[in-house]
């Protein structure tokens, strides 16, 4: 099939401080597998969004099926046949799933005769999903159905998945791409938005790389290594993180049968958590986001005490300290969401660096804050981590996510700890940045810190961690080492693929 | 001390109508809350109602048009709070408390010459044969149009919320708007339009007061009852039914503490005073113990980003 579905010509978009893209041209064929590959911030979801309706290109034109083609909202892409698979779930919690799809159709038939459609598709695509049940209630697994099924409903003819994986186990990615290859024989389109090279190798028949706004390569993926891929991404050679064999050392930090109850209405109890970490080792914890990896990172950094007894750090039972006595004595943290947990968005960088390094750093003395320490400590951070920021006064929500997530991380790293916790530190990082926080990681380790690294990301935490294990439904699988494990075996301690079917293709 | 004065078939009919002002203030912010709005100008939106419905019933002598231009004022007094917090974006919070201020003010100017006069009888509605039942008769078909009205609206909002689009799209839009811009649903149109509803039935709640209840015009003669019909909501866990639950709870026990007081209980006054509100808060936050929680977007400031 040669037929042009969907040709963009010249789209340039701009915002105020950034042009987002900048004449960027691209054709998808019927029937194919289309990758767009780059870094954050290179234009990828401003490109769709205008494909999709939400966003007005200043310049350029679209054609789809060589019909001038200009969406001025959601709702006529939908039209057009135009699908789309959000990154961030476009999902209402409170709602049933039969609801959420009613909301994303044009004309939605009775709630009776939508049930049975959604049965009908759900089972044709191997996606089986219940109706009536309430979306806060589902998987994230079971949540991106949710948004596929919505999307094929309508039948359409280009199906734009932005970053779909990113919350599947092996086994439910390898369902995904069964059914996105029943879709792409029967014709239908797919822009695949990943940074997930391996899996485009695997999927995509064609691939756009876009850096910095502008198309600056296409290649075949299966033609093509994943490092190539990568530096076109990235327009520079990539550093691999380097490890030094280190030593087991001594017990540092102890977890027995350590349970909790959920914090939140929709959240994950821990149940029965041991584990024992050693100095100069990093511990991956692996994981389908939503299993209790927030609960655990609480329960460590002291946001939510536990019971006697369940977590020992160098002899001592500090199950009862909060976050500041645990700083103090060498453990920090750095949760996830660098805006609002991690970061505080509107403060600026130097009181950013105030806040979780004062203890260590001696930023306060009698409960007076030395500034001119912090603004120096501030710096330190940014200089060591590579921070680009304007300077250390500005606010943390004005940098991007990547440079705020070095920020939080080198804040931490900075302070000396004896065991440091992260959670996600590369989540929506571009890779060179995610290699230097790698690196940071490993050299903390090397250096007699022991490490826990909890992440969705398991190329990542094969990378780097020294013993590996994963939560699923708040319970901790038996540590195992990570060399030599091989992706089956990590699918299965994640919990396999929660039930889900193959599609019956 | 002479409880046998006391006439339940009497005290059942009044609660009902003593309920209506809080039920129709409570519906009109429910349907306000479920699209995502904490509208805290209840209490100014009611007065503002009150005072436009009682001019307008006094100079036309009809309560019915009264009535008709106290959702006009209260609808368009809403319209500021919109304007507010839907385009310039500020805090929802500060803007409802600022209408409430605003709309006891601009009330008490409005009404200045008002005081002391009394309104046109709005007429019971004419059931015939039917008001002659005993205990039913004057507990059902004893009332103004307003009470019926007012059970109307908590059953159309209750309809419209779970069997329509119209109220699935307004709950999506409360839930998380983030998702409905998303989906392409104009999520400030939408408020708009609810803050809109909200004003409107704070405003004939208000009139109900001034045109029937009481009847006259004096300042600030709401009295916290906006106040008590935001509560309800929340008690109410943002359903329909239960807020007509709890505005009967709280007007009954208002009307039985009254006639108590009356019948010279040995209770302190102040004691009694107290008890309706006491009740209703108990009773509703039991019923709220189940699993509904608020709307997930309420009270957040929507800015559709890029």
């Amino acid at each position: 099939m040669t037929d042009i579905l969907l040709s963009l010509h010249e789209l340039t978009k701009a915002y105020p401080d950034v042009v987002a893209n900048d004449s960027v041209s691209l054709e998808i064929k019927q029937g194919e597998i289309h990758a767009l590959l780059g870094e954050n911030g290179a234009g990828k979801s401003t490109l769709v969004k205008m494909i999709y309706g939400l966003v007005k290109p200043d310049l350029g034109e679209m054609h789809l099926n060589s019909e001038t083609f200009a969406p001025a909202d959601p709702r006529t892409a939908r039209a057009s046949g135009i699908g789309m698979v959000f990154q961030h779930f476009s999902l209402f919690d409170a709602l049933t799933v039969a609801e959420n799809i009613a909301l994303g159709m044009e004309t939605a038939p009775k709630m009776r005769q939508l049930s049975d459609q959604i049965t009908q598709v759900s089972q044709a695509y191997g996606l089986p999903l219940s109706p009536d049940r309430i979306v806060g209630d589902l998987s994230a697994g079971e949540q991106q159905r949710v948004e596929i099924i919505r999307c094929l409903l309508q039948d359409p003819k280009l199906l734009i998945m932005d970053e779909p994986t990113s919350v599947l186990t092996p086994q439910e990615v390898s369902i995904l791409f069964d059914t996105l290859n029943k879709l792409r024989s029967e014709g239908t389109s797919i822009l695949y938005i990943s940074h997930k090279l391996e899996e485009i190798r695997t999927l995509c028949d064609t691939a756009t790389i876009l850096r910095l706004g502008q198309v600056v390569g296409a290649c075949i993926p299966a033609e093509t290594s994943a490092r190539d891929m990568a530096e076109m991404m990235v327009g520079a050679k990539l550093k691999t993180p380097q490890r030094t064999p280190s030593l087991q050392g001594e017990e540092v930090l102890k977890l027995t049968s350590l349970s909790l109850p959920p914090a939140a209405a929709f959240g994950m109890p821990l149940r029965e958590i041991s584990l024992t970490l050693h100095t100069g080792e990093v511990l991956g914890i692996g994981g389908v986001a939503g299993n209790g990896q927030d609960e655990l990172l609480g329960a460590l950094s002291g946001e939510t005490c536990a019971q006697a007894g369940m977590i020992t750090y160098k002899g001592r039972d500090i199950g009862h300290l909060g976050p500041n006595p645990r700083r103090e004595i060498g453990l920090l943290t750095a949760p996830e969401e660098r805006l609002g947990h991690a970061a505080a968005p509107d403060m600026s960088l130097i009181e950013n660096a105030m806040l979780t390094g004062a203890q260590r750093e001696k930023l306060e003395r009698h409960g007076v804050l030395d500034w001119a320490a912090a603004q120096r400590f501030a710096e330190r951070i940014i200089g060591a981590f590579d921070v680009r920021t304007p300077s250390a006064a500005n606010a943390a929500r004005s940098l991007s996510g990547g440079n705020l997530q070095k920020f939080v991380i080198g804040r931490e790293v900075l302070q000396r700890p004896d065991v440091l916790v992260v959670n996600q530190p590369t989540w929506g990082v571009d890779a060179a940045a995610a290699a230097a926080i790698r690196q940071a990681l490993l050299d903390l380790a090397a250096n007699g810190a022991a490490v826990i690294v909890i992440s969705q990301d398991l190329d990542e935490l094969m990378e780097i961690s020294d013993r590996f294990a994963a939560l699923n439904e708040g319970r901790l699988s038996p540590l195992r080492p990570a060399a030599g494990l091989t992706v089956d075996e990590i699918g299965l301690m994640m919990g396999g693929a929660h039930g889900m079917e193959v599609a019956h293709v | 001390m002479d409880l046998s004065a006391i006439n339940p078939v009497i005290l059942i009919a009044a609660l009902i109508s003593a309920a209506t002002p809080i039920l129709l203030a409570a519906t009109g912010e429910l349907v306000a809350e479920r699209a995502g709005v904490l509208n805290l100008g209840v209490e100014g939106m009611m007065i503002t109602g009150a005072i436009c419905g009682f001019i307008i019933a006094v100079n036309t002598g009809s309560p019915a048009l009264g009535f008709v231009m106290a959702a006009v004022g209260g609808a368009a007094l809403s319209l500021l709070f919109a304007f507010l917090t839907q385009v310039a974006l500020a805090n929802q919070v500060a803007s409802g408390l600022a209408l409430t201020l605003f709309g006891l003010g601009l009330s008490a100017l409005m009404g200045q010459s008002y005081v002391g006069i009394k309104p046109p009888r709005m007429e019971d509605v004419a059931f015939g044969p039917l008001g002659d039942i005993p205990v039913l008769g004057p507990i059902l078909f004893s009332h103004d149009p307003i009470v019926y009205l007012g059970i109307i609206i908590v059953a159309s909002v209750w309809a419209v919320l779970t069997f329509t689009r119209a109220g699935l799209v307004l709950r999506a839009v409360g839930e998380n708007h983030d998702a409905a811009h998303a989906l392409g649903y104009k999520v400030k149109r939408i408020r708009t339009m609810a803050i809109m509803f909200g004003g409107a039935c704070a405003g004939m709640g208000g009139a109900y007061i001034s045109l029937i209840r009481v009847p006259q015009w004096t300042e600030g003669m709401t009295a916290g009852v906006g106040w008590i019909a935001l509560a309800l909501v929340v008690f109410a866990s943002w359903k329909p039914w239960r807020v007509l639950l709890g505005a009967y709870l709280f007007g009954g026990i208002t009307q039985l503490q009254l006639n108590l007081q009356g019948a010279g209980v040995a209770i302190p006054v102040e004691y009694l005073a107290m008890s309706p509100y006491i009740v209703t808060i108990i009773v509703l936050v039991i019923l709220s113990a189940d699993k509904s929680r608020a709307p997930g977007s309420l009270g957040r400031i929507f800015h559709a980003s890029q």
